[in-house]
């Protein structure tokens, strides 16, 4: 069950597990391989299968999840065999519906490896956080702890490698860098990549009407905020919001 | 009055734990819930329940409890030393707990996850449709002493003692696992290797996964190595970079950049999770059509599970303190281990 097919992105139709089919369009993450996720996912959640109980995508692949004590494997490849026919070739990641806007206190405490980061981007600090502010941003991906995303694509000179050595502990809220994204952590948490800035926004918060905040394919865009203003917008004052504004953009 | 579940002493890590909450992977929450489901669905069977309850999970050591209104319990899982105030009574029954009396649970003898289940159930707020602690996910929390649990009512408080018939679980044994995304990614001759092994449960183990041990060299990935951060399933089997074993069980991250070898089937993890320190697993690749045949829905776990209760045999001078609202127990209790 492998593509590829005429005008169509090269895919793999694999099992993940006794519940889920994965369709996977590269196995190296790259920018053909995001849009393909992407529009997959939106090609099956407008088709509203009944037999798939839920749509995941990730950095190059799109999970199904299927009830299979109602609907056998096979008639799920079918479902996807179909959808894949109608994503067309390659092309641009689909235009955002919803764009995040969001305060980020940049250096000192709130980022306390901005001045390596940045440097290593070749950049001065300010430079660094006009990038940050200038960047068109899309929640490529949320995973690993709940609702976290991971945001980009940073400009080329944001591939900045992993750490060799964990932090082994950045607050809740920490942005962090590498390899031209961005990760927002919803908790205290250990990492490799560099903290270069702070929210108060929590992309989690469980006792919240919308407990999970943001979606694959939202725009993000930042805000520069002094750190007073940061103390102004903590979580627990704004309902995890942290100030962040949502605009439907379609 | 509320019917309550009052923890006078608490384990280490004991937790409300039921189904967990399923198709939330594209906002980054695992399933969660029992890591042993079937001590779930035992308990449900013992309890004549039409789903699964939430019941509370003791990692290795129980506590101490307590009942504000008559309540039947079952208790499942890995066997556990357990009283009520002085006296011993069996694992893998039913109890009647009575207001003023003590119920002790003490250490698992073999296997981890021992489970207190109550027949009306633990009726407290769900959260995103299930009561289970997600500890990654920061829901819910550790239980601890003074804590105090409402309970659903037990509706029959006076249906008759049962007992199940385990399925074995707590030592070990053969674990079939099925393909994954990744699988055929590792050399043949690796994987080939991967399943000739025996593993034994190492100590850095919990209800994210269950780091597994063995005499030889680390495994390579092979081409899996390096892939971009993709889906995981409750079950996978993931080589760290360091070429060890885990079997990732359900309070798992979502996604990962690790090469998973395979996917243990539904049926089997609960022989992963409770795999006691002294067990060895072994590995079986079995086709996806073969695993797609072996799925259990929760609804026939239990209808399973029924098929092994049946009344326990006690001496019928007892009776009479059953009706008396006096506890029935002991009669089994300290010499059947042996069928774990």
């Amino acid at each position: 069950m492998t593509g590829p097919k005429a005008q169509t992105p090269a895919y793999e139709i694999l099992p993940l597990g006794q519940d889920c089919v994965l369709v996977r369009f590269a196995r190296k993450p790259d920018l053909s391989a995001l849009s393909a996720a992407q529009r997959f996912r939106a090609v099956i959640a407008g088709q509203q299968h009944s037999e798939i109980t839920e749509v995941a995508p990730s950095l190059a692949s799109v999970l199904l999840r299927f009830d299979p004590g109602a609907t056998p494997r096979a008639r799920i490849e079918v479902i996807v065999q179909k959808a894949l026919a109608e994503l067309g070739p390659d092309a641009d990641l689909p235009a955002p519906t919803r764009r995040w806007h969001l305060p980020v206190a940049f250096g000192a405490d709130a980022g306390p490896q901005l001045a390596e980061a940045a440097a290593l981007a070749g950049l001065t600090q300010e430079a660094a956080v006009r990038q940050m502010v200038e960047a068109d941003l899309r929640v490529l991906a949320i995973g690993f702890a709940p609702g976290q995303p991971y945001i980009g694509l940073l400009p080329d000179n944001w591939n900045l490698p992993r750490l060799s050595q964990l932090t082994p502990k950045v607050p809740a809220g920490a942005l962090v860098v590498a390899v031209r994204q961005l990760v927002l952590f919803c908790n205290d948490s250990t990492t490799g990549w560099r903290q270069i800035g702070q929210t108060g926004f929590r992309p989690f918060w469980p006792h919240s009407s919308t407990p999970f905040r943001l979606e694959v394919g939202d725009a993000i865009r930042i805000e520069h905020v002094s750190q007073m203003d940061l103390a102004a917008l903590a979580p627990e004052r704004t309902e995890g919001l942290g100030g962040a504004r949502l605009e439907k953009t379609r | 009055m509320t019917p309550t579940l009052q923890i006078l002493r608490a384990g280490p890590q004991m937790t409300v734990q039921d189904l967990g909450r399923p198709a939330l992977t594209a906002q980054g929450l695992a399933t969660g819930g029992a890591a042993d489901r079937t001590a779930l669905a035992e308990a449900a069977a013992l309890l004549n329940l039409a789903h699964f309850p939430a019941a509370i999970e003791m990692a290795g050591m129980g506590g101490e409890f307590a009942v504000t209104l008559p309540t039947r319990i079952a208790l499942t899982g890995a066997p556990m030393r357990a009283k009520v105030d002085a006296k011993e009574i069996g694992w893998k029954q039913t109890h009647l707990i009575l207001p003023g009396q003590r119920l002790s649970i003490g250490g698992a003898l073999s296997g981890v996850y021992g489970y207190l289940a109550t027949a009306g159930g633990i009726a407290t707020e769900p959260v995103l449709g299930s009561r289970s602690t997600h500890l990654v996910g920061n829901i819910g929390q550790i239980l601890a002493a003074g804590d105090g649990l409402i309970l659903g009512p037990d509706p029959t408080p006076n249906a008759p003692t049962v007992r199940i018939t385990p399925e074995p679980r707590f030592s070990g044994g053969a674990v079939r696992m099925m393909p994954g995304p990744q699988t055929g990614l590792f050399e043949k001759a690796e994987l080939a290797r991967f399943l000739a092994s025996e593993f034994a449960r190492g100590a850095a183990s919990n209800r994210q996964g269950v780091r597994l041990e063995h005499g030889g060299a680390p495994f390579q990935a092979g081409e899996a190595a390096g892939l971009a951060s993709d889906f995981i399933a409750v079950g996978d089997v993931q080589m760290t970079g360091d070429g060890v074993p885990y079997v990732l069980l359900s309070e798992c991250q979502t996604m990962g950049g690790y090469p998973r070898i395979g996917t243990v089937i539904g049926a089997d993890l609960s022989r992963i999770a409770q795999l006691s320190l002294g067990g060895r697993v072994r590995f079986t690749l079995i086709s996806v059509e073969e695993a797609d045949r072996l799925y259990r829905s929760p609804a026939q776990m239990i209808a399973e599970a029924k098929s092994r209760v049946a009344p326990l045999v006690r001496d019928p001078s007892e009776i009479s303190d059953l009706l008396g609202y006096q506890l029935i127990g002991g009669v089994v209790s300290g010499r059947d281990e042996e069928e774990y």
